[in-house]
């Protein structure tokens, strides 16, 4: 799975600790699902797009 | 340590590991003490000789409630994966001892390194795995 969440991060000028701050999850979760090595749970996903203020799919999106 | 960002379940885990370490000292010395003063008879020798797991299946224990407790989902994933590894290891270290034995190959019993030591010595390691690979993945904390 793809995901903008390095680009929104950036956007708002957050960095990893900031984001995992607003997310109440380690900074190592965060790099985790921007470099795609780790895919959150579907409630984290929902987490991660409320904050944004955008949809899920707008945020995640399939391979390829 | 299991992982390495101080949250409050890792934080938890620490002072009962912490706890159950100095009280698996203090029984071993306990026991052995009463042992060699001979009093070691009967039930009470069941009771001092089994007073030194019970700290033991206690970490056991706390690496459990770790897993229950641990409420960010990335580092519970890098946990279930470090005690899987530990399993693993656990089980062909002693079943690789077992066969070796079944032959005669080398000597009968654990000389004190049971199932246990090697599933502990297995999260170690599989502590190291999982730092190195966030290491390698520039997530080092």
């Amino acid at each position: 799975m793809n995901n903008r969440l390095k680009v929104l991060r950036a956007m708002r000028n957050w960095s990893q600790a900031d984001l995992a701050a607003r997310l109440d999850v380690s900074r190592q979760s965060v790099n985790a699902i921007e470099t795609g090595k780790y895919d959150p749970s579907l409630p984290l996903a929902f987490r991660i797009a409320d904050l944004f203020e955008l949809p899920i799919e707008e945020i995640f999106q399939r391979d390829g | 340590m299991l992982c390495n960002h101080p949250n409050p379940a890792t934080r938890r885990y620490t002072l009962r590991l912490l706890v159950l370490m100095s009280a698996y000292v203090g029984l071993l010395i306990f026991s052995k003490w009463m042992f060699r003063q001979g009093l070691g008879q009967g039930v009470l020798a069941y009771v001092l000789a089994l007073l030194p797991a019970v700290p033991i299946i206690g970490v056991v224990w706390a690496v459990m409630r770790l897993l229950v407790e641990q409420t960010d989902e990335y580092l519970r994933m890098l946990l279930v994966r470090q005690t899987l590894f530990a399993t693993g290891f656990a089980l062909v270290v002693t079943s690789v001892r077992e066969w070796l034995q079944n032959f005669d190959l080398i000597a009968p019993g654990d000389g004190g390194f049971g199932a246990t030591f090697f599933w502990f010595a297995g999260l170690g390691l599989g502590g190291a795995i999982n730092a190195v690979l966030e290491r390698r993945a520039g997530n080092a904390e």
